[in-house]
């Protein structure tokens, strides 16, 4: 039988999902791609690190490939584990097997290609405060906390964020890329926020908002923080 | 039902062994048996403050690793009935403290005491962690200032991730915060943070609000809790957190400027 063979075996062959942080390459010799990304990293959130990470050749396959050994030598030193390639063109898929990086399929595209369908999605609930120190991701959908977030708190979701107390850590909404994800917060004291990688940290919130109950959005490569009821 | 409370704060030097000592003095004259064990492994502060040092032989340390029997290392209070001292090694360090040797003792001093105060080592390393591990409740002693109610915020975040109660899922870990070293005048000024925004912040319920008072020094000096002195402001503070800890309803003094009028100035000089 199947199962008794299994036994015998050392390993056990399996199935397995996994999302998978993308880094799309879009200018892989630029000199400024390195120090860039390592002060992007600086304000990201410690889920960044250590993750598994796929390099993204949609953009680049036309071009003549990089030395990507390299550049995987590069990008751990910054932390990351770049893992394989997507999109590659037959050059390129040579120039990734001989830096040790697997050929991923296409993928399912980030959601922010995607118009957002407004159905109901699970939402994780955190009825306590959320002390300094810790971390709470909402994988999938959104993120209700409703005690206070504490500085040196991190609280994320591939969706919206909300805080029905003062936030005063850091909160990163549309973690997976999802662009129209929001936070909302009942007093805005927060030391970072973020949606979809773009960011905003305390220094650079307008006085009119600091302290406010907001909601916060992205508009293109910008966030927009609003009073609630403005 | 024995209680375990730890008291912890993250940051150093805020007033954990003054307050392990007042509290577990208050709660035996209040006729409870109680033992307080220092956690602070290599500074050894607590038989200090108790008066005790000059009558350690075996510690806490001792009992964990060299078979040493509890009672050999319990120390008698000469002044209130009910009360143990269980001191720590000063010549080991934290590695000293097993999670199993600690459980050991734990579980041996929950069958003959009503109050176990542990005093936590500052810091929220594995020191501190092995001090709120077995805790049922926690008194968060902090300062009206930042750092130490930042500090204080990670702390209550490691009692609800890194506890023995996390880890079976039973009740979370009961949070108070004592809020010591309140200097008024200086709340005043807006130099320190006033009671309400620290309660804002930490948003836990208030144990007590402990006055600055240069008798605490003092005291400490002489090895006497300073509950135990009439005269001390801050002992009064204690008295009134050891009442709320034991379930009354007490009003919070030393929060509010008293009143210095004519009269009060008055009765002052005549006084
Ligand atoms: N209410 C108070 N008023 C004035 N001084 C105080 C008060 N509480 C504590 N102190 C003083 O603050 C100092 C530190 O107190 P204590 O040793 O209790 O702190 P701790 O938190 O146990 O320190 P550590 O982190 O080193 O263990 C001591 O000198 C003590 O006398
Ligand atoms: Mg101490």
């Amino acid at each position: 039988m199947a199962e008794q063979q299994d036994e015998r075996l050392p390993f056990r062959i399996r199935g397995s999902l996994q999302t998978l942080l993308a880094l799309q390459l879009i200018e892989p010799d630029h000199p400024r791609l390195l120090p860039e990304l390592e002060a992007k990293l600086a304000h990201a959130s410690q889920f960044y690190r250590d993750a598994p990470l796929l390099l993204d050749l949609a953009a680049v396959r036309a071009r003549p490939p990089i030395d990507l050994g390299r550049l995987v030598g590069d990008l751990r030193r910054l932390g990351l584990h770049p893992v394989g390639v997507q999109n590659p063109s037959p050059p390129w898929r040579e120039a990734a097997e001989q830096a040790g990086l697997a050929v991923f399929g296409p993928g399912t595209q980030p959601p922010e290609r995607r118009p957002r369908a407004p159905q109901a999605r699970s939402a994780m609930v955190v009825d306590r405060p959320v002390r300094g120190g810790e971390q709470i991701v909402a994988r999938e959908g959104d993120l209700v906390v409703l005690g206070p977030v504490g500085h040196g708190a991190e609280i994320a979701a591939s969706g919206h964020v909300h805080v029905y107390a003062p936030l005063r850590g850091r909160a990163f909404a549309g973690i997976d890329g999802d662009s129209g994800a929001m936070i909302f917060c009942d007093r805005l004291e927060a030391e970072l926020v973020s949606i979809a990688g773009v960011y905003l940290v305390a220094e650079e919130f307008e006085p009119a908002v600091s302290g406010a109950r907001v909601h916060i959005r992205r508009r293109g490569e910008a966030l927009v923080i609003t009073p609630c009821g403005a | 039902m024995a209680k375990v409370i730890v008291v912890t704060s993250g940051k150093g030097g805020v007033g954990k062994t003054t307050s392990a000592a007042a509290i577990s003095t208050g709660l035996a004259q209040r006729g409870h048996r109680t033992v307080v064990i220092d956690f602070d492994v290599g500074l050894r502060n607590l038989d200090l403050v108790m008066g005790v040092e000059r009558r350690v032989v075996f510690d806490f340390v001792n009992v964990i690793n060299d078979g040493i029997r509890l009672n050999q290392a319990l120390i008698k209070d000469k002044r209130v009935d009910n009360l143990f001292i269980l001191p720590t090694s000063q010549t080991r360090d934290k590695d000293a403290l097993t999670r199993e040797g600690v459980e050991r003792v734990m579980e041996e001093l929950r069958a003959e005491f009503d109050y176990i105060i542990c005093d936590s080592p500052a810091g929220i390393e594995k020191g501190a962690q092995m001090a709120l591990y077995f805790a049922d409740e926690a008194i968060v002693v902090t300062n009206p200032e930042i750092s130490s109610v930042r500090d204080s915020d990670r702390i209550l975040g490691l009692l609800h991730s890194r506890s023995r109660r996390a880890e079976l899922g039973l009740d979370p870990i009961r949070a108070h915060l004592l809020l010591t070293r309140y200097d008024l005048d200086r709340v005043q000024r807006g130099d320190m943070l006033k009671l309400e925004d620290v309660v804002d912040i930490l948003a836990i319920p208030v144990l007590g609000v402990i006055p600055n008072d240069p008798m605490v020094l003092h005291c400490s000096n002489l090895g006497l809790p300073v509950i135990l002195e009439r005269k001390s402001r801050a002992g009064e503070a204690y008295r009134d957190a050891v009442a709320r800890l034991l379930g009354e309803q007490v009003e919070m003094r030393f929060v509010k400027p008293e009143r210095r009028g004519l009269l009060d100035w008055l009765v002052r000089r005549s006084a």
